[in-house]
């Protein structure tokens, strides 16, 4: 064999070989953490209150105050972001502020996030205790709309560039007004790229722990308003791991969150579709 | 026949670059008046100028006046919403939003404050059936759009502007991305909507100009060189520029 | 009217991004600042004691500890992830090209703490077994737990595999087909293309998905506490001290600020600060290498 063939064929064996272990390494730990947690999962996993610091019992007020912080954080972020977007794309030529708008989105999006965490403790927790109650739902929510913040400006600004022209000049041309062509065509043209973005900050909401132990304060109790603490299930998971030691728990709770997140982002996949289809 | 539209001694700079020229001409009512010319002579530029469309070009000034019904759209008092709702237009590909048939048509009354379920529906229907769409469309309206034929696009599009109510239609090559027979539909519907409306028409075909309007102003480098009645611009055109154009000798 | 209220709130919400990146340098400095100051900035970085209830704070174990694990995380996982990348850009039949799109998604969409988790009772099993039952007589016992740089480093390279897939594989797809052709019309091989014209092209983009790899391990927390031991010790200077454990500044912060007392507080916002300045450090040093990207281009 020649040289030049043998040296393809090596190569083909590595790439072959580094694709399976990704592949591998990726099934390894979807599979150990459910053969890990599964046993622990039933109805009473999912519905029961949490007993011994979560070493017993359910994960119930880790469901609720994931939903609840995800929700609230959606709520103020989704807003404020696509308000960004809209400003970006749809009010003005580059400038000066433009500039700086795109730096602190492009700063943002680099900061980890127990820096985040860092800064809302100093702000939403001490400084904005009256309005905020200290460690909550409002304080993690308003943490965590910061840190989703970059992705929803920049996935909605994407999808607001995808939207033509036409479609803002057949709408003026009407006697539509900026916003009314804004907010009744351009928006809803561009929403299934706006859906990815907010699928996007759920992901990285679920998902996130440090940011959320700083601001969120961690109580294993059921939260019962915004000014209440509470803990989503990621907190639940590494605060029961670390602390009780109860890793069937800690398992448990593991396979609830890639569930939950391989269904969101399932549905949201067929969400997009759905749309896009919709007035083919 | 009366004058809708006065234009005088209109000129238009993008930024420095002088787009149009001296414009003077007098559009009449209820007639289609075909703008003509080489591509870049500024006769869709003129087109945006009557529905102030180039407010959206932060670089565009404009000079001289257009009257419309004697008022100068280009007044501080105008509100553009106003103006454009009663100068409509069509573009030169279709762009019917990414909405219903229902809702592409019911969006102009919407937006300028219809909300009565019953009155959207009676306006859908009449400027369908203006449009010569209803027939086509009346069992599907609360489909997709953006699924219809292009032909069928474009006169969606004619319909969505004739539910404001407007006394102008400003038309954009309103057939350039349509198939011969889709064409020939268009201009149909457009000589039965002159009874009604003041349509003005910019096309590259000469023989569509020469088929379908009353008048035709011939535009080259900015300036209006001709304009006149259609069938005097096309058999004795008083200018040899026009001469020229129309017999093919340049373009 | 509502109007002009609208167009107001639209360019309020622009305003925030400014904002809210100012208000979180403002409040992290202004929070950490002063313990630097009053403890001094050198022995803050290059002291090698961390002693909260003595008031002696001194980091560099931690940074030590934040750039080893980092670097072992880079080591492991840049060479898989670009071969992946290679892979799945170039010789992937169409099949199993569709088996990885969800399969690395999914691989980006768990959460850190389940990687932690993952990490501190099956890698560390295996490493504590290599600790014990292979290297146990040349380790020192405070090296025979398991939790360690190399444990840490195993999951962090696991966690930016993702993005080091995803970025690279678009590097290298988005090379001119031209570069390709003229290539294999000159007589080299596939792998010849590979290796001397697709990987120099897609290079600029490589190293920026190194960088951004580099950014998620530097900033990690949850995982990395999970299972590096965090101990403030600096490891040892020998191939050894992979078995260390270790802590990093992210961890600092994380494990210490629930109980920690004001000036306590203050020294770990100044973690914090030491931790800005190294992403933002990065975060330069992508801006120049994407810079020279576009350039080349």
């Amino acid at each position: 064999m020649k040289k030049v063939q043998r040296q393809e064929k090596v190569a083909w064996i590595v790439l072959w070989t580094a694709a399976g272990l990704t592949m591998g390494l990726l099934f390894m730990i979807i599979g150990y953490i459910f053969k890990e947690g599964l046993a622990v999962i039933n109805i009473d996993f999912l519905l029961d209150a949490p007993r011994k610091m979560g070493a017993k019992g359910g994960i119930l007020p880790s469901i609720v105050g994931t939903v609840y912080l995800t929700v609230m954080t959606l709520v103020i972020a989704v807003p404020i972001g696509v308000g960004a977007a809209v400003y970006l794309n749809e009010y003005t030529k580059d400038g000066r502020l433009t500039q700086a708008i795109r730096f602190g989105t492009e700063a943002l999006a680099g900061i980890p996030s127990i820096i985040f965490g860092l800064f809302g403790f100093a702000f939403f927790v001490i400084v904005l205790r009256p309005v905020t109650g200290g460690w909550s739902v409002l304080s993690g929510s308003l943490t965590g709309a910061v840190m989703v913040l970059p992705t929803i400006v920049r996935t909605a600004e994407e999808a607001l560039k995808t939207v033509p022209m036409t479609y803002r000049e057949g709408s003026l041309a009407l006697g539509a007004s900026r916003w009314q062509t804004i907010s009744k065509v351009v928006l809803p043209a561009a929403f299934p790229g706006i859906l990815t973005g907010i699928i996007l900050a759920i992901g990285r909401v679920v998902g996130e722990t440090a940011a959320l132990l700083l601001t969120l304060g961690g109580t294993i109790l059921m939260p019962d308003s915004l000014f209440s603490g509470a803990r989503t299930m990621s907190m639940h998971l590494y605060l029961v791991a670390m602390e009780t030691g109860a890793m069937d728990m800690a398992f448990g709770t593991a396979v609830v969150l890639i569930v939950t997140i391989f269904i969101i982002n399932t549905v949201a996949g067929m969400l997009r579709k759905k749309l896009v289809a919709r007035f083919r | 026949m009366n004058e809708k539209i006065q234009i005088q001694n209109l000129d238009l700079y993008y930024g420095n670059f002088q787009a149009l020229n001296g414009i003077n001409f007098s559009i009449g009512e209820k007639a289609i008046t075909a703008l003509i010319g080489p591509s870049g002579c500024g006769k869709s530029t003129f087109l945006r100028v009557l529905n102030r469309m180039n407010d959206l070009i932060p670089s565009v000034r404009i000079e001289g006046h257009v009257l419309m019904d004697k008022k100068n759209i280009n007044d501080k008092s105008v509100d553009v919403a106003e103006l454009r709702k009663k100068v409509g237009m069509v573009f030169q590909k279709p762009n019917p939003f990414p909405m219903s048939i229902f809702d592409n048509v019911a969006y102009g009354p919407r937006i300028h404050g219809i909300k009565e379920k019953g009155k959207l529906e009676e306006i859908v229907e009449q400027s369908l059936k203006l449009a010569v769409l209803w027939d086509e469309v009346k069992d599907r309206l609360n489909s997709g759009a953006l699924g219809l034929s292009g032909g069928q696009q474009q006169r969606l599009c004619i319909a969505r502007v004739l539910s404001v109510e407007p006394e102008v239609l400003l038309m954009d090559e309103p057939t350039s991305a349509l198939d011969p027979i889709s064409t020939l539909k268009v201009e149909e519907l457009a000589q039965e909507l002159k009874k009604r409306f003041t349509i003005i028409m910019v096309t590259h075909n000469m023989q569509q100009a020469a088929r379908i309007s009353d008048s035709t102003a011939f535009f080259l480098n900015g300036e209006m060189v001709e304009y006149g009645k259609t069938d005097l611009i096309f058999t004795k055109p008083h200018d040899k520029r026009t001469e020229d154009y129309i017999t093919g000798r340049f373009g | 009217m509502r109007e002009r209220i609208i167009e107001k709130l639209i360019f309020l919400s622009a305003l925030t991004q400014v904002l809210v990146i100012v208000l979180i340098g403002f409040f992290v400095f202004k929070e950490g600042l002063p313990v630097m100051d009053k403890y001094g900035v050198f022995n803050f970085i290059f002291g090698n004691t961390w002693n909260p209830t003595k008031q002696v704070y001194g980091i560099y174990p931690m940074i030590i500890g934040t750039i080893v694990v980092t670097l072992g995380s880079l080591i492991m996982g840049v060479p898989l992830g670009v071969a992946t990348a290679i892979f799945l850009a170039e010789i992937a039949p169409g099949k199993i090209g569709r088996l990885f799109r969800p399969g690395i998604e999914l691989l980006a969409g768990i959460p850190s703490v389940v990687y932690g988790l993952f990490g501190m009772v099956y890698v560390k099993n295996l490493i504590l077994y290599l600790e014990r039952e292979v290297l146990g007589n040349v380790l020192p016992t405070e090296y025979q737990w398991g939790y360690s740089i190399l444990t840490a480093s195993i999951i962090l390279a696991v966690m930016i595999l993702p993005t080091i897939i995803n970025i690279s594989e678009d590097a290298i797809r988005s090379v001119p087909l031209e570069y390709r052709e003229g290539s294999l019309a000159l007589g080299a091989t596939h792998w010849q293309t590979i290796y001397r014209v697709l990987l120099p092209a897609a290079r600029s983009g490589i190293l920026a998905s190194v960088v951004l790899g580099m950014g998620r391990a530097l900033g990690e927390t949850m995982a990395v506490i999970m299972v590096a031991g965090n101990t403030v010790a600096l490891p040892r200077l020998s191939i050894l001290g992979v078995f260390a454990p270790v802590r990093t500044l992210t961890g600092n912060i994380a494990l210490e600020m629930g109980y920690a007392g004001p000036e306590h507080q203050q020294a770990l916002f100044a973690t914090g600060i030491v931790l800005f300045i190294f992403i933002m450090i990065l975060n330069i040093g992508a801006g120049i290498i994407s810079r020279k990207g576009v350039k080349q281009k």
